[in-house]
């Protein structure tokens, strides 16, 4: 994909206020700063003051307990939000491969083909395999078949479900089990090849097996893209990711190094949740 | 068990009341039930019984033909010379008077539209629901769109929302009025035509043709019942499409959306074809709705005779032949079962027409209603999320 409206990615610069923690030389390609949100025309904050750095390649895991705005700052990352009449960013900037989302000049639109999204529910459409996974190019105005072809076998593979579904791609979606119909939705979103993958609770409708399979599969896509999960398992966050942060009541309390988080905290409540002693 | 065991039964009931007020309640819903249903199963059987001799035959085809293919004619009731009585389409007596000039005819009656058969009727409702339907469609699922997807839910869209649902409420009779008052005599709405009225507040001569853009307004036309008739039954379109498409599921827009679709391509590809089958399966039931209504084209499009079907009374070439077309009056089943019924006296001469037409029109409402309920229970299958 050809990157029309953002601009390349300019070098981290290091006067960030937050102190990241052993930190490994990576770019940067998510930064949000001081960021606060409300649902309702500023009168409450839902999210206050969040600012973090998302590195490339790495799966970035979001905890907290429910309601503590982790879905929230997900769907800024790319403007889903705007879809709430009453929902408004009230402070700070998000930005993404260096470009400020918000700025003026930056389309929703463009920036959602850059930015992916899995959702917790699986929500295939009702059509087949491969037209669910040609979706996306196709509104994106993809008409050659051969391109189609070659794009929806790329995202199967890569999704781990090609080889369950490369004799039935004409089937109907609702035929798969949820483990499959969840991977037809990675790969539906990695069809268009976005530079970020946000996926919230991907396995929180799954089964052991069917969550183990995507956790291979999230593992095996961070060598492409950039994944920001959000999740409730707390060994699934040590399991994939390579970053974790912790949120509680619409604050950031903790982001470091998955295995800092979970073995040696600073803060006694990221210690507290992460060894389910929450209160 | 011991007789005993009755006086330890631990669920034995404690009051004999409640239990006869349960089941006096129970036997008075019961009774209303039934009452209602033996009320309208007795009257589609009458109209069954007294109808189906007049459109069925017991020969091959089986169906009165000349019933459903002729148009209304007027009814000639006389004595023959041996005292029997005859009846005969008014075309047919005038033949049969130049065929027998001597032939004794006393005590002569006529009935007017009481012989030949529905086929103007028929026609003139079908296009006027074809109009309605077209009109009705667009604009009701353009609405639902817009409250539904686009339009904030605050307070201003909660009172359109309700000003539209009210206005299924509003009685057909002020919708015709409405109809006529804008549709037939508001000068502003134009024709094409070669004789521009008296009354045309503009008229503009089109270069290379005889005609004109006249804007002289559409008296009574079915172009003017048609829109009538799809005013009266937009709030039933737009609360069935809003209802359609609040039943597929958010996820849809939202996977749509974060691919990158715009919100009309979501709409578009994600969204309305999922509604579709709710919208279509209530627009038919909207059909056999307006089809019925008399009160709406009483004033604005239905003619109680006409001799022509509309096709053949139009006029001119191209355009001009539509706008004649669309602008010519019609007959329609409802108002004629009203004409044949209330405006020309009951006897067993003039009862055929009044049963059979009334019989045909059930026939069709009901086809319409079972196709839109098998057409619901085909598309529950097929589409589940
Ligand atoms: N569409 C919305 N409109 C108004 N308030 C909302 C909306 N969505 C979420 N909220 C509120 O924002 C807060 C954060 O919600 P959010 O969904 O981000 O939590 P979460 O951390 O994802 O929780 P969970 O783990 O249960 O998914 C909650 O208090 C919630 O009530
Ligand atoms: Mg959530």
């Amino acid at each position: 994909m050809n990157d029309i409206d953002l601009d390349p990615v300019p070098a981290a610069t290091g006067d960030d206020a937050i102190p990241v923690p052993d930190e490994p030389a990576s770019e940067t390609i998510i930064e949000i700063e001081n960021l606060g949100f409300s649902y309702d025309h500023g009168k409450t904050e839902t999210l206050q003051g969040i600012s973090l750095e998302i590195p490339k390649n790495m799966v970035t895991a979001f905890i907290g307990p429910s309601g503590c705005g982790k879905s929230t700052l997900l769907r800024c990352l790319n403007r889903m939000n705007d879809l709430i009449d009453t929902a408004k960013v009230t402070r700070g900037t998000i930005k993404i491969l260096g470009q400020d989302i918000h700025a003026p000049d930056v389309d929703a639109i463009e920036l959602r083909k850059h930015v992916g999204m899995v959702f917790q529910k699986y929500n295939p459409f009702p059509k087949s395999i491969y037209e669910n996974v040609a979706y996306g190019l196709r509104i994106q105005g993809v008409q050659k078949k051969s391109t189609l072809n070659e794009a929806v076998e790329r995202a199967l593979v890569q999704s781990a479900l090609w080889e369950e579904v490369k004799d039935r791609l004409a089937d109907s979606a609702l035929g798969l089990s949820g483990g499959q119909q969840q991977r037809l939705c990675i790969a539906r979103a990695i069809a268009v090849q976005p530079q970020i993958v946000l996926m919230d609770e991907p396995c929180s409708a799954l089964d052991p097996i069917a969550t183990a399979r995507i956790e291979d599969l999230i593992t095996e896509l961070c060598e492409n893209y950039t994944i920001v999960i959000v999740t409730h398992n707390m060994q699934q966050a040590t399991r994939v990711s390579a970053r974790t942060a912790f949120f509680y009541l619409g604050e950031l309390i903790e982001y470091a190094a998955t295995d800092k988080i979970f073995v040696k905290p600073d803060k006694k409540q990221t210690e507290d949740y992460v060894s389910g002693r929450f209160g | 068990m011991s007789n005993g065991s009755k006086e330890r039964n631990p669920f034995r009931s404690s009051s004999k009341r409640r239990r006869r007020n349960d089941a006096g309640g129970h036997a008075l819903f019961a009774f209303f039930t039934y009452f209602v249903l033996a009320c309208t199963a007795y009257i589609f059987l009458d109209i069954a019984v007294k109808g189906a001799p007049v459109v069925f035959k017991a020969e091959a085809p089986f169906v009165n033909l000349g019933f459903i293919f002729n148009n209304p004619e007027t009814l000639v009731v006389f004595k023959d010379g041996n005292g029997e009585k005859v009846r005969m389409a008014m075309s047919d007596f005038s033949e049969f008077k130049k065929a027998n000039p001597e032939a004794v005819i006393t005590d002569e009656h006529t009935f007017s539209y009481c012989a030949g058969g529905i086929w103007g009727p028929l026609v003139g409702t079908a296009l006027l629901v074809g109009i309605c339907m077209v009109i009705a469609l667009f604009a009701g699922v353009a609405s639902a769109i817009f409250l539904n997807e686009y339009a904030r839910h605050g307070r201003f869209m909660n009172t359109i929302r309700l000003a539209i649902m009210n206005l299924a409420g509003v009685p057909s009779i002020v919708f015709g009025l409405f109809g006529l008052g804008v549709f037939c005599l508001w000068p502003w709405l134009p024709v094409l035509t070669y004789e521009p009225s008296g009354n045309a507040v503009a008229t503009f001569a089109i270069p290379f043709t005889d005609g004109f853009l006249s804007f002289q307004g559409w008296g009574t036309s079915m172009i003017a019942g048609g829109c009538t008739l799809a005013i009266m039954v937009l709030p039933v379109i737009i609360a069935a499409c809003e209802e359609s498409l609040k039943a597929v599921p958010m996820g849809f827009r939202e996977a749509a959306m974060a691919l990158g679709a715009t919100k009309w391509q979501a709409i578009r590809t994600a969204v309305l074809p999922y509604a579709k089958p709710g919208i279509l399966t209530a627009s038919i039931l909207g059909i056999t709705r307006v089809a019925g209504e008399t009160a709406p084209i009483m004033f604005t499009a239905a003619l109680a005779h006409k001799a022509g079907l509309p096709w053949a009374e139009a006029k001119g070439g191209g355009l001009f032949w539509v706008s004649d077309f669309f602008t010519q009056s019609v007959q329609a089943l409802p108002y004629h079962i009203y004409t044949v019924s209330a405006r020309i006296p009951r006897s067993e001469d003039t009862e055929p027409m009044q049963n059979g037409s009334v019989f045909v029109f059930l026939l069709l409402v009901m086809a319409f209603a079972a196709l839109s309920i098998s057409m619901r229970a085909r598309y529950r299958k097929k589409l589940k999320w």
